[in-house]
């Protein structure tokens, strides 16, 4: 920032940014974030009002079962393992300029993939190799569905947006039926596939209940962001994703690149879905389908498309989900509540990027 | 409601300067981050009257058009409409303020056809009344000698046609200003001419027309008084009578005294220094019976050869579409050979990427630089190494090295003398002349053997034309070969050592450019004479 400054200042005529704002644009993202949450939580406290709730009483439920009791805070933590693969998968082919909106399909077959291979190889082989093992194949599973969308993205010009959205459809169709008539726990009376016992599954973290899943999805995006940002690799998809035309004119091969865009994105939510099996629920039970793509969507665009960013934005979206689902138990509001909440949030924190950009714009006139 | 124009008065249209004027720009400033692009603007835009806006890219004309179409707010000054200061805080404020705005780029609906786009952005809840729009255009349009297809649709008509659309909406909108921004520019010839006429028409009935140009000859042609900006001030203006007292050769060397600064100007010269060629040793570029099959755009390619030696420019001369472009990317390897054979310095090309070429010194400087030869969104700096992603030094083990990348744009940005006011500033927000420095910069970047250009000054303003052309002569002069593909015989002419002349996706000949009669050698060739 002070270089591209002090660059300002020699090259143009006009010393066009007045230093001492730069205080001010230091707290800039922190205003733009939490003014919006607290408009958000005020409306929201309306709403509660109106259903005879008292706002008070479930926010701070909502708060201290999301964050600070410590099973709330564990069940937080442990809730953004795939939360965070799918917000990592998002951010590669967002940046390279691809509408996966297949991610919840992805996620649901790489889970049930995960959720037939664990308990089978469960006995047979060592437990990390089944618990790898069975990842992988996940993310094998989403990067296979997510063949075709990618195919005739690359080949045919077909619009992704549509064919990733149908191919949900039709995966969580797919898995319910492979559930149902397939994978079938005989043991059990409820439609679910074979249940992956619980010391079998991921560990968890020191003494606490949190899975490891969290520490996967956390290195995930990570690397995530440093290959976008600082390799050869993530600038060349940014190329495709920014112009088509200059990526041909520069040589690029947008196809095959395009290809590889949909293979590690969809790996990366069939990963999270793998990793939510093996890591927490342990089998996959018919019907299932948490929705969590649609969810990380909004909040890695909020985040602009950076790793670190997304990483805040998705903690707040699990404890708001956490500990929504616990006040729902507790108060009697609706579990939906949470995704009212949320959407409020999201639609307050896009009216203050929105004024914010204003701002900017004028205070730069 | 009737005809919008007001009635022509014969008096009026003799003596313009007579009449208040109808919108004026009283000191006004307009700032973007790092340039003021309009300082301090005083102008007056008399009804009867073509008032020329006469810049360079860059020097603040679009901002002017911008505060006018009520795009963009001015910060400091004001805008008076008959005298009184407005606010036009809007295009639709511009609109109910009678200034009427035909953009370079055609904003009509090509789907709808023109009667629906004449109609749009009535009230929502009015039903369109086609009869009385039907009329009303009439009314306008017979006057001014121009007839409209009412029920084409727009994507069918020209460019041309599309624009006079456009000014008859704005006239349907009673505008009395109007303001054509570069509308030349995408006009042949005699497009060209219809509009100056039209415009003629439509002062003569007291409207108010700005034209937005950087061709001297059109503003001598079209104007009644011309102003001049650069680097956004108005450096100079001349009044309507001393407008038609000067003929137009000293009006336009007085144009551009006013634009240039006066060692700028001799410096034809300066770039004409062509060296000769050695041809002793072998060529550098050996182009064999390459051949392409036609597209919906573009003719066939038929057997085409070229050659080039080291530091010796080939034109290649031609109308546009006659298969140029796609000899260029066939060269740059955008395009897949189907038949012939590219050697350069002995070694076959067919089946090598653009990169593996570029690495070979073959660069490719492409017509479109805006649409694929630069990331509009991306800083200046990275611009420069879109061809080169992942290559040594400035990616080791595919990591990139963000210091050196720095180092070297700074360094390319010192040497072709791009004006940003940083490395860091999209390229997209740099004028027209700058993105092709960038441009430049990149494909003469070490390493260049031999550099196509196509079209490598296409829609600068002299001066950068200018500067352009010296980097390509001093380019040659370092034993680089060059291919220039323009569609201006006179650049062409200053430049090349032999020019080839395309027709019809085939090289028709080839002439040695010395001796007075080149130019008329080329004429015959592009006539389909044979020599």
């Amino acid at each position: 920032m002070s270089s591209v400054d002090t660059e300002l200042d020699r090259v143009s005529r006009v010393s066009p940014v007045k230093a001492n704002l730069t205080l001010m644009d230091m707290c800039r993202p922190l205003l733009t974030t939490f003014v919006p949450l607290l408009v958000a939580l005020l409306i929201a406290s309306l709403i509660l009002l109106a259903v005879g709730v008292d706002p008070l009483a479930y926010y701070s439920y909502v708060v201290e079962r999301g964050l600070f009791s410590p099973s709330g805070l564990q069940q937080t933590l442990t809730r953004m393992a795939p939360l965070l693969l799918l917000a990592a998968g998002l951010i590669i082919a967002f940046r390279a300029g691809i509408w996966n909106l297949g991610v919840d399909g992805q996620f649901l077959l790489g889970a049930l993939a995960a959720a037939v291979l664990a308990p089978a190889l469960h006995g047979v082989l060592p437990g990390w190799m089944v618990l790898t093992l069975s990842i992988m194949l996940g993310a094998l599973t989403g990067a296979l569905w997510s063949l075709l969308p990618a195919y005739l993205r690359a080949y045919q010009q077909v619009n992704e947006i549509v064919t990733t959205l149908m191919m949900t459809f039709l995966g969580l169709s797919l898995g319910n039926a492979l559930v149902k008539l397939v994978f079938l726990d005989p043991a059990t009376t409820v439609p679910q596939t074979a249940t992956l016992p619980v010391d079998a599954r991921l560990p968890r973290l020191f003494e606490t209940t949190v899975s490891s899943g969290v520490l996967i999805g956390l290195v995930a995006i990570v690397v995530v962001h440093l290959v976008m940002q600082r390799t050869a690799f993530g600038l060349r998809l940014r190329v495709v994703g920014s112009n088509a035309a200059a990526a041909r004119h520069a040589g690029l091969p947008s196809r095959k690149l395009t290809m590889i865009v949909f293979a590690l994105s969809a790996a990366l939510a069939g990963m999270a879905g793998a990793v939510d099996i093996v890591g927490v629920h342990g089998n996959l039970r018919a019907d299932w389908n948490p929705a969590f793509g649609l969810l990380v969507i909004p909040m890695v665009f909020l985040a602009r498309l950076n790793g670190f960013a997304a990483i805040v934005f998705v903690l707040l979206l699990s404890i708001l989900s956490i500990g929504g689902e616990s006040a729902a138990r507790r108060l009697g509001v609706p579990s939906s509540f949470t995704l009212v909440l949320v959407a409020i949030v999201l639609l307050t924190l896009a009216v203050a990027e929105h004024v914010d950009q204003r701002w900017r714009r004028q205070r730069l006139s | 409601m009737n005809v919008s124009i007001p009635a022509a008065d014969p008096e009026v249209s003799r003596l313009p300067a007579a009449q208040a004027p109808v919108v004026s720009l009283r000191g006004v400033t307009k700032r973007f981050p790092g340039v003021v692009a309009s300082d301090t603007i005083d102008l007056d835009i008399h009804p009867g009257e073509v008032h020329v806006l006469l810049g360079e890219n860059g020097a603040g004309k679009s901002t002017l058009i911008s505060m006018l179409a009520g795009l963009v707010q001015p910060d400091e000054g004001e805008i008076l409409l008959d005298g009184e200061p407005v606010s036009l805080s809007s295009p639709k404020d511009a609109i109910n303020a009678g200034i009427g705005t035909v953009f370079q780029h055609s904003m009509l609906v090509p789907t709808l056809s023109v009667t629906e786009n004449l109609l749009l952005g009535d009230r929502w809840w009015r039903r369109p009344d086609r009869a009385s729009l039907a009329t009303r255009v009439a009314a306008i349009v017979e006057p001014l000698g121009i007839s409209l297809r009412l029920d084409a649709p727009a994507a069918d008509l020209s460019l041309g046609e599309q624009q006079q659309v456009e000014i008859v909406r704005a006239l349907l909108r009673d505008s009395r200003l109007l303001i054509l921004d570069e509308s030349t520019s995408m006009l042949s010839p005699s497009g060209i001419e219809e509009l100056g006429a039209l415009m003629r028409r439509l002062v003569s009935r007291g409207l108010a027309v700005v034209f937005i140009s950087h061709k001297l000859n059109e503003a001598a042609a079209f104007g009644d008084r011309i102003s001049i900006l650069r680097l956004g001030r108005k450096v100079g203006s001349i009044g309507p009578e001393r407008f038609r007292a000067l003929e137009q050769d000293v009006l336009v060397a007085e144009i551009i005294e006013h634009m240039f600064d006066d060692q700028e100007r001799g410096t034809d010269a300066s770039v004409a220094k062509r060296l000769p060629v050695d041809l002793s040793g072998e060529p550098l570029l050996v182009v064999r019976d390459v051949s392409l099959s036609a597209t919906d755009t573009s003719p066939a390619l038929r057997k085409l050869d070229l050659d080039a030696w080291p530091g010796e420019i080939v034109g290649i001369a031609g109308i546009d579409g006659n298969g140029q472009k796609q000899l260029a990317e066939l060269l740059a390897g955008q395009r897949a050979l189907e038949g012939g054979s590219i050697h350069l310095a002995g070694q076959r090309l067919d089946g090598l990427n653009v990169g593996e070429r570029c690495e070979l010194g073959l660069r490719y400087l492409t017509d479109d630089r805006l649409g694929e030869g630069t990331l509009g969104e991306f800083p200046v700096s990275l611009n420069f190494f879109i061809k080169q992603i992942g290559s040594s030094p400035y990616w080791q083990h595919g990591f990139v090295r963000g210091s050196d990348i720095d180092a070297e744009a700074r360094r390319l940005v010192k040497e072709f003398d791009v004006r940003t006011p940083s490395i860091r500033t999209p390229v997209g927000r740099l004028s027209g002349g700058n993105i092709q420095k960038v441009v430049l910069g990149r494909e003469l970047a070490e390493g260049a053997r031999l550099v196509v250009f196509n079209k490598p000054t296409y829609g600068l303003d002299v001066k950068n034309i200018r500067t352009i052309q010296r980097r390509m002569m001093d380019a040659a002069a370092s034993g680089i070969g060059l291919i220039v593909i323009s569609t201006e015989l006179d650049e062409l002419l200053l430049l090349c050592h032999r020019i080839a002349v395309m027709v019809d996706g085939a090289i028709v000949g080839t002439v040695s450019n010395t001796g007075e009669s080149v130019r008329h050698d080329i004429g015959r060739l592009m006539a389909g004479v044979t020599s």
